[in-house]
């Protein structure tokens, strides 16, 4: 089989990906308005103290961040395995592993980028300090993609199931609480001008980790799920 | 799967001794056969009885239980799930099965797949969303990868459900080009549709259950 150079499906992928998001976008901004809502339902369940606010805004924001992604993400191989796209993709000799990356890099940017351009609005809600204001959104870039890929993983093995979003979501919260520690952290730390290069480093050894292991355990659990 | 070579290399694809299990519940009596260049087997058998697992073994989406397949190169698979997205449109769907997967013709993608979309006679539908498509549209816009795609193997599950007699007739026309080419292709049928005027091989299959039934009896 003269089998398609495998950019050239790489690249085919992402399209049909972005122009699919664009054909479903209604769908694509729940989770985002959902973010937004939950974030504003904190001031009215808490108090509208400024400096109560101040405190919780790295944790409110990253946790309602990490909700916002779990809820998009049980639709990231779901329509693909029911019309039976993944199964021609899987016997179409590409790597499994190479479109599970396609879909997550797609997924991060329709789903965990527009999450990074919100924070500055979020954080100005929660009140929090400049000084935070660019760690946290340098750790939410860094970490969004990290909920991508752990997420596949997730997506992945649960996409076999009828309604496989609450396993899912038990499945991928404990794997995403080391993040959540070292990004609240971080941003908690500036805030108080303590260092906080630590935190973010190992946040990048967890993006580094998961962007070249992770695919690897969605193409397993995709094969697993088809079989 | 084992893509090893076959013991006897004018054989595209020779299966012995295979069968499926699911549950500790054999799916199927083991079936054995082989398949030359240039045929066509016809699988058959009642409903359940297992045609469409046999498939996907040869597909190599399942692992086989006991048995063996010896398979040339990896074949062409056309189940019962279309492949058709809803939010595209058959243009678009098309477009990207030939781009993702190649394909064996040259030239200019756009005026491939109008080809392409012509042959399947899909024509005046091209722009239409996948979701408005009739069922028997759809099947013709997922046979449409047989067009363009180059395994000399194909493995049709119920090809000829919910085609129109013209579209019966294309299939049958697409099939007997594949198979003067040198091609191979096998084809379930649970009876009610035969190819016709195809010089053809038979393989009826009983269930694992079946067998069971007509032992205690």
């Amino acid at each position: 089989m003269s089998r398609q150079a495998t950019g050239t499906a790489f690249v085919a992928l992402l399209r049909r990906d972005f122009l699919l998001a664009y054909r479903r976008r209604a769908e694509l901004l729940q989770p985002l308005v959902f973010l937004l809502v939950v974030v504003t339902l904190f001031p009215l369940g808490v108090g509208p103290s400024p400096t109560l606010l101040a405190n919780i805004a790295p944790g409110v924001i990253w946790i309602a961040a990490l909700l916002a992604t779990v809820l998009s993400l049980d639709s990231l191989f779901r329509s693909d395995f029911e019309d039976g796209t993944l199964e021609q993709m899987v016997l179409s000799g590409q790597s499994l592993a190479l479109i599970a990356l396609a879909r997550t890099v797609a997924h991060w940017l329709v789903a965990g980028l527009p999450i990074v351009l919100l924070s500055p609005l979020l954080a100005m809600w929660m009140n929090l300090p400049d000084e935070g204001l660019l760690i946290l959104i340098e750790s939410l870039a860094i970490g969004t993609p990290v909920l991508s890929l752990i997420g596949a993983i997730g997506g992945a093995l649960t996409v076999s199931l009828k309604r496989g979003g609450q396993l899912l979501s038990l499945l991928v919260f404990p794997l995403y609480v080391p993040l959540l520690i070292l990004a609240t952290s971080a941003v908690s730390s500036a805030v108080v001008d303590l260092p906080y290069t630590g935190q973010l480093g190992l946040m990048v050894a967890g993006l580094i980790a998961s962007l070249t292991l992770a695919p690897f355990a969605t193409a397993a659990a995709l094969k697993l799920s088809l079989s | 799967m084992d893509y090893a070579e076959l013991p006897d290399s004018s054989h595209m694809l020779a299966v012995s001794g295979l069968s499926f299990e699911r549950y500790f519940e054999r799916v199927f009596e083991p079936v054995s056969f082989e398949l030359n260049p240039g045929s066509l087997l016809l699988i058959t058998g009642s409903n359940g009885c297992g045609k469409t697992t046999l498939l996907r073994l040869l597909a190599g989406l399942l692992d086989p239980s006991e048995g063996e397949i010896h398979c040339e190169q990896q074949p062409l698979y056309a189940g019962h799930f279309p492949a058709i997205k809803d939010d595209l449109s058959v243009e678009e769907n098309i477009r990207f099965w030939m781009k993702f997967m190649g394909t064996r013709k040259s030239g200019q993608m756009k005026g491939l797949c109008e080809q392409v979309i012509k042959e399947i006679g899909l024509t005046p539908v091209a722009l239409q969303e996948g979701r408005t498509l009739s069922a028997g549209q759809r099947k013709r816009c997922s046979l449409a990868r047989l067009l363009f795609c180059d395994e000399s193997l194909w493995l049709l599950d119920e090809p000829y459900s919910n085609l129109d007699p013209q579209g019966i007739a294309m299939l049958d026309s697409i099939l007997k080009t594949h198979l003067n080419a040198g091609g191979a292709c096998i084809m379930t049928t649970h009876g009610s549709l035969r190819p016709e005027g195809f010089d053809l091989q038979e393989c009826h299959m009983i269930s694992g259950r079946e067998r069971y039934a007509g032992e205690a009896a």
